[in-house]
């Protein structure tokens, strides 16, 4: 894992302490909210429905075990025990006091953390794939050029107030598992026919009230440009992006209304004159970086373990959870683990302090001390022997987290929603644990297959509802809340077969009530019509919506129904 | 007389910005050293240059390739922060400095906080009109907020990776360092 050194240490610190005086004088009068708000917002403060939200950037979803203990800790010290973690590879407190924000952030200085950057019209947590450095179909590790551009990023001091916020995805492997064809920068990091190391720079995607798929405009740029590459970008776009609406303020408003050529002309005019500047990687730095990401010290196994086998054949639900959570490996004998934070009557991304605790102690005792955290809102323990997964399955399901649910309908991904986040326009977790309960028998579930549920609270797409096999939007209808249904939304991952897709609405929303029963009669449609082994995503592919909508439709009555 | 800080210290300053009004032109300028903004320049560059006492204020939205030319006859520019949430100011300084070669007085004004003038000194200011219902001397003293940085920028082109040997991790020792670099 990455270690800071002094640079990053006496950085991090002088942020911290920048920070506090800010918030003294705010707390003094002498700074105006209006004043202090960006400030706080890139300190990841926000201002939430009943308390401060405070958002601590987990950079490309890495942890070690004493930087998962100390956010138990924050959990339990500054606010009530748990907290959320989130679609971006963050984790969200839901509770704690403004007072104690700047005693926060030391707190986590001391563990090498921090929440730079996780909120506010700047550059934000890099985000990667959760299975980087152990996923067999890895092509390059994406790490440390995930590090690398963190640390190009934070503190930019020409990018630090930019048109709107900046999300910038990296990803090395054959699938897709960082959704980064959603991003505002997407980087595929690759190598070449001749085997050289670069990257693919896809700019303009994107959530929100305008979804929209990258476009690629590089497909293949060698590594030591990418710094200078990223910052041609930004630059055009805190010259050219609309700062007079900031609903068409991100860059993809900007690269559709130039079109992705005239866009990539002004990147490439302006790249001219930094391209070999200072800014240029080295290999030296590259080199340096890496090493920091070095294999654990794997033992040489067996990749088929005797025991293992005989707990698979004689215990169902045992099989039934490897099946879903145990991931393969790039080293024999070793699996990565995905933790389930979507046990039905938890918010979804949600653990207690007890929970990450435990969570801790596993990646420490069956592995070498690493946990990652996934867009999906899981856990992920890297480096678990095969032999070792029976006891951390006991164990695991003791603490609430060994839900045989990974990638099915009740993994559901979910932003807090309008319980906790003030830009809501309805409730996330009551539906996703309405649903939840609809789909209570494992049987079933299990026979529907992978489909991604995503839920999100309000057009800001925190729940990635737009890349849901079905998507769930809360909208405001007369104060009153609603849900919009789409279906179709592929995140670029396996599950739906590599594609990045936009989910399509199926027509006017519903309420809350009627949510479970809509999801029921989506997937019942799905199941009268699929052949054999197809998934819910490919009946929709194939078939396209009209049957799943004339089955939702006509099973509803007129006045359950608003008109979208 | 005004305060402002220039090259790291507080001093007394008499320009004024003018933003003048629709209809307002070169005639209705006030007495004394006056910052005007570029459209205003462009359109009387010769009367202005016959006046004296004149330099040229840029909004986030000019170009600054259109005051290149004019750069030498300048005896400073400035940039305007309408609000200073509006972060274009910071690119147009950066290419002023780093493109078209501006030496001379770099100044921020509109709402220039304290809060704001650290970066604004890494893209290339050197002296800042503080709002003036705000603390210079807080302005000052944020001038010295972070003592390094990660990237480069106008007053440090060269990024911390370039700049000095940052440390192999411990973990591998310098012989794996030796071993890497022979490979
Ligand atoms: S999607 Fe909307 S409601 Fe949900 S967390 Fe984001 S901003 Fe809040």
């Amino acid at each position: 894992m990455y270690r800071y050194d002094t640079i990053d240490r006496t950085l991090v610190n002088e942020r911290v302490e920048q920070y506090r005086d800010q918030l003294t004088r705010h707390l003094a009068g002498e700074l105006s909210e209006d004043e202090f708000r960006p400030l706080r917002l890139q300190n990841g403060l926000y201002i939430q429905r009943h308390a401060p939200m405070l958002r601590v950037a987990i950079p490309y979803g890495l942890l070690s075990a004493k930087q998962l203990r100390m956010l138990a800790h924050i959990a339990r010290k500054y606010d009530r025990g748990f907290g959320h973690f989130t679609t971006r590879q963050n984790i969200q407190y839901n509770w704690p006091k403004l007072e104690d924000s700047a005693d926060i952030l030391a707190d986590l200085a001391s563990v090498e953390m921090h929440a730079i950057q996780t909120s506010g019209n700047c550059v934000r947590n890099i985000t990667s794939d959760e299975f980087a450095g152990i996923a067999p179909d890895e092509i390059v590790d994406p790490r440390p050029l995930s590090e690398i551009l963190r640390q190009w990023s934070t503190f930019h001091p020409e990018f630090a107030f930019l048109p709107r916020k900046f999300k910038i995805a990296v990803n090395g492997a054959a699938e897709d598992r960082a959704a980064t064809a959603f991003h505002d920068i997407g980087i595929y990091v690759l190598r070449n026919f001749e085997g050289e190391l670069g990257v693919r720079v896809l700019v303009g995607g994107g959530m929100g009230r305008t979804p929209i798929i990258g476009h690629v405009i590089r497909d293949f740029l060698p590594w030591k440009h990418v710094l200078t590459y990223i910052e041609a970008i930004l630059r055009v776009y805190n010259r050219h992006g609309r700062r007079d609406n900031m609903y068409k303020a991100r860059i993809k408003i900007l690269v559709k209304a130039l079109g992705p050529e005239e866009f990539t002309r002004q990147v490439e005019e302006e790249w001219v004159h930094v391209k070999d500047g200072p800014g240029t990687l080295t290999r030296e730095e590259l080199d340096r970086v890496t090493a920091y990401f070095p294999a654990p010290e794997y033992e040489t196994l067996a990749d088929v373990d005797a025991g293992h086998e005989q707990h698979l054949a004689e215990n169902a639900a045992f099989a039934r959870w490897v099946g879903r959570s145990v991931r393969p490996h790039r080293i024999a004998g070793y699996r990565s683990v995905v933790l389930s934070l979507k046990k039905t009557g938890v918010p979804p991304g949600d653990a207690t302090a007890e929970q990450m605790e435990a969570v801790a102690d596993w990646s420490e005792r069956f592995g070498f001390g690493e946990i990652r955290v996934s867009h999906e809102q899981n856990l992920i323990l890297s480096d678990v022997r095969v032999s070792d997964l029976h006891t951390l399955w006991l164990e695991a399901k003791t603490a609430g987290l060994a839900t045989p649910n990974i990638g099915l309908i009740t993994d559901i991904i979910a932003c807090p929603g309008g319980d906790f986040c003030s830009l809501a326009n309805a409730k996330s977790i009551p539906i996703a644990e309405a649903i939840q309960r609809r789909f209570d028998d494992l049987d079933y579930i299990h026979d529907i297959g992978e489909l991604n549920i995503n839920i999100s609270g309000c057009m800001n797409s925190c729940g990635h509802h737009h890349a849901g096999h079905i998507g769930i939007l809360g909208v405001d209808k007369d104060g009153e809340e609603w849900y919009q249904v789409s279906i179709g939304g592929a995140d670029g991952s396996s599950a739906g077969h590599g594609r990045s897709a936009i989910g399509k609405v199926i027509g006017p929303s519903f309420k809350a009530e009627a949510m479970p029963d809509v999801i029921s009669t989506l997937v019942d449609t799905f199941v009268e019509l699929r052949d054999e082994g197809e998934r819910f995503i490919d009946v929709v592919d194939r078939l396209g919506q009209a049957p799943f909508k004339a089955r939702v439709y006509a099973s509803r009555q007129e006045k359950e129904v608003l008109d979208a | 007389m005004p305060e402002i800080i220039r090259k790291g210290a507080v001093v007394q300053d008499d320009w004024q910005v003018v933003r003048p009004e629709a209809g307002q032109g070169v005639n209705d300028l006030p007495p004394g050293h006056v910052i005007v903004p570029l459209g205003l320049w462009l359109a009387n560059t010769e009367a202005l240059i016959a006046r004296g006492n004149v330099a040229v204020w840029l909004a986030g939205t000019d170009d600054p390739a259109l005051v290149a030319p004019w750069l030498e006859r300048l005896p400073l520019v400035a940039v305007d922060f309408p609000k200073f949430t509006d972060g274009r100011g910071y690119s147009v300084a950066y290419l002023l400095r780093s493109r078209f070669g501006w030496r001379g007085e770099l100044r921020a004004i509109g709402d220039v906080l304290p809060d704001q003038v650290f970066y604004m000194q890494r893209v290339g200011f050197d002296a800042f009109a503080v709002r003036s219902d705000r603390s210079v001397a807080t302005a000052l003293r944020a001038l010295k907020t972070f003592s390094d940085a990660y990237q480069g920028s106008w007053d440090n082109p060269v990024p911390a990776f370039r700049r000095e040997p940052r440390p192999w991790p411990e973990s591998l020792g310098q012989d794996s360092l030796k071993a890497r670099q022979q490979a």
